[in-house]
């Protein structure tokens, strides 16, 4: 592990929440087994309990992201915190207030949490570095970086249907160069002892030294295909594409979109994820996204329970 | 001083508990057990009672007073309460009963599930020691163990038997 983890404190329990990598799999099963205390929480007639009554988390999103601030906000409002979401790409910064100068404003608000969306890499570690001890921070996706929750929800929905993480095949399809949601997976899934992660998409968005991650690139859909548990589309990044690194989406299709005849291919039992949201036709058949195997939806709920957990664990960490 | 106090036999105590249960328990009646003991005295007086109403079992932990200063332990269990709450006759089972702050997180549990329509206590042993208003309807037996002698833990091996033993206070692990 490295020197220091700056999302430990000294007695190894979590102050932030800013990657998965470095986190040891004991902290990564604690969040697991917490979060599916909350999912029965969540499934009840008065969905809430008040472990952070009287406690502010603060949406920071400095990139707009509706469904993650979102699920963030419920899981908050279910703990019973108070929740303050700031768009923040339309507020203070366009008059020239620096990150730090909106941090620190906010702390002296009482902030106890923040929930950080940045399109720069490395935004909530450093607003981390600068609160007060008393504050948490939580990552909620930072440039091409880190997306912690969604990676954990991930393998909280793997676990869910799979049970034992120790036999799986889990192939991850589609933009590995730009995605952070697949860096996080990555971690998640090798920490917790999957054996065999594929990663498969175009030589054009797969980063070059991926399988310094612990992972099989292939770059035929098929051959990546065959035989896995678990199918982890990602979103095609139109946003983010920059370049001409696709002919386009219907070429993307034709070779890289999930179809029933592709999905055929892995196990018959094998389940498909997607972290939304999903582009219909371009990574992924509708067919598919709404069949039988697809556990998309099931990864929305899960994803309240498993931010829950990770605001609980955090605020009661002091 | 340094003698240990006297606790009594768990078995016994639940003996006790049942006679004084039995015929005031409705076939409505449900009964719930607080994790971890609670849930074991409650599972052995639902069969000793005969009670048709399928056992519920509560985690308090998202309820407890004490998670700022102690955290979330890990493994918090599904709370489980296989019948409707709205008023139902329901009867909070816990092992040993001290200051109330367990039974007070509870009963704030039930009510997040809806309004029962009347909510008593059983447990195996009341220590004293209460810093809440609140009583058990029946006790297995009653003994006077000052704070700061430690925690009164029940156990259960490994053929169900269950017994009570104290953890003495600053004595480590």
């Amino acid at each position: 592990m490295a020197a220091h983890n700056p999302q430990l404190g000294p007695d190894g329990e979590l102050r932030h929440l800013l990657s998965i990598e470095g986190l040891p799999r004991a902290t990564l099963m604690q969040i697991l087994d917490t979060a599916r205390s909350f999912v029965s929480v969540t499934e009840r007639e008065i969905k809430k309990v008040p472990l952070l009554r009287g406690k502010s988390v603060f949406n920071l999103f400095f990139e707009s992201s509706t469904r993650t601030r979102t699920t963030f906000e419920i899981a908050a409002k279910r703990l019973s915190a108070d929740v303050v979401n700031l768009n923040i790409a339309t507020s203070s910064q366009s008059k020239g207030e620096t990150l730090l100068d909106t941090v620190a404003n906010l702390s002296a608000m009482h902030a106890d949490m923040f929930v950080v969306r940045h399109a720069s890499s490395g935004a909530p570690h450093l607003i981390a570095r600068h609160v007060g001890p008393e504050i948490h921070v939580i990552n909620a996706g930072d440039g091409r970086h880190a997306h912690p929750t969604q990676g954990l929800l991930d393998v909280y929905t793997i676990r869910h249907y799979k049970t034992d993480f120790t036999d799986l095949t889990v192939a991850i399809v589609g933009d590995l160069l730009h995605s952070r949601v697949a860096r996080s997976e990555i971690h998640a899934l090798t920490t917790l002892g999957v054996p065999e992660v594929r990663v498969v998409g175009p030589r054009t968005l797969m980063p070059p030294d991926i399988e310094k991650l612990g992972v099989r690139v292939f770059h035929d859909m098929r051959e990546g295909l065959r035989g896995v548990d678990v199918v982890m589309m990602l979103r095609l990044q139109n946003e983010r594409m920059s370049g001409a690194l696709l002919p386009s989406s219907q070429e993307y299709f034709r070779s890289y979109g999930l179809t029933p005849a592709r999905l055929a291919l892995a196990k018959p039992d094998a389940i498909v994820m997607h972290p939304g949201p999903m582009n219909r036709g371009v990574e992924i058949d509708s067919a598919v996204a709404d069949g039988p195997q697809s556990v998309i939806l099931p990864q929305v709920t899960f994803g309240i329970a498993v931010r829950m957990a990770v605001m609980a664990i955090l605020a009661g960490n002091g | 001083m340094p003698t240990p106090p006297t606790l009594p036999d768990a078995e016994l105590s639940l003996d006790h508990l049942v006679s004084r249960m039995r015929g005031a328990i409705g076939a409505d009646t449900a009964l719930v057990g607080i994790h971890t003991g609670g849930v074991w005295v409650a599972e052995r007086l639902h069969a000793a009672l005969g009670l048709p109403t399928p056992l519920g079992t509560l985690d308090v932990a998202f309820y407890r007073d004490d998670f700022r200063q102690r955290g979330l332990k890990p493994d918090v269990r599904p709370s489980d309460l296989p019948f409707e709450i709205p008023g139902r006759d329901i009867v909070l089972v816990d092992d040993v009963l001290y200051t109330g702050r367990t039974v007070r997180a509870a009963v704030n549990l039930l009510f997040d599930y809806g309004r029962p329509g009347r909510v008593r206590l059983a447990a195996l042993l009341d220590r004293g020691g209460r810093q809440l208003p609140i009583a058990a309807e029946w006790v297995g037996d009653v003994v006077d163990v000052p704070a700061d002698r430690g925690m009164i833990v029940l156990e259960r091996d490994a053929s169900g038997r269950l017994s009570l033993t104290m953890e003495e206070a600053g004595g480590g692990a």
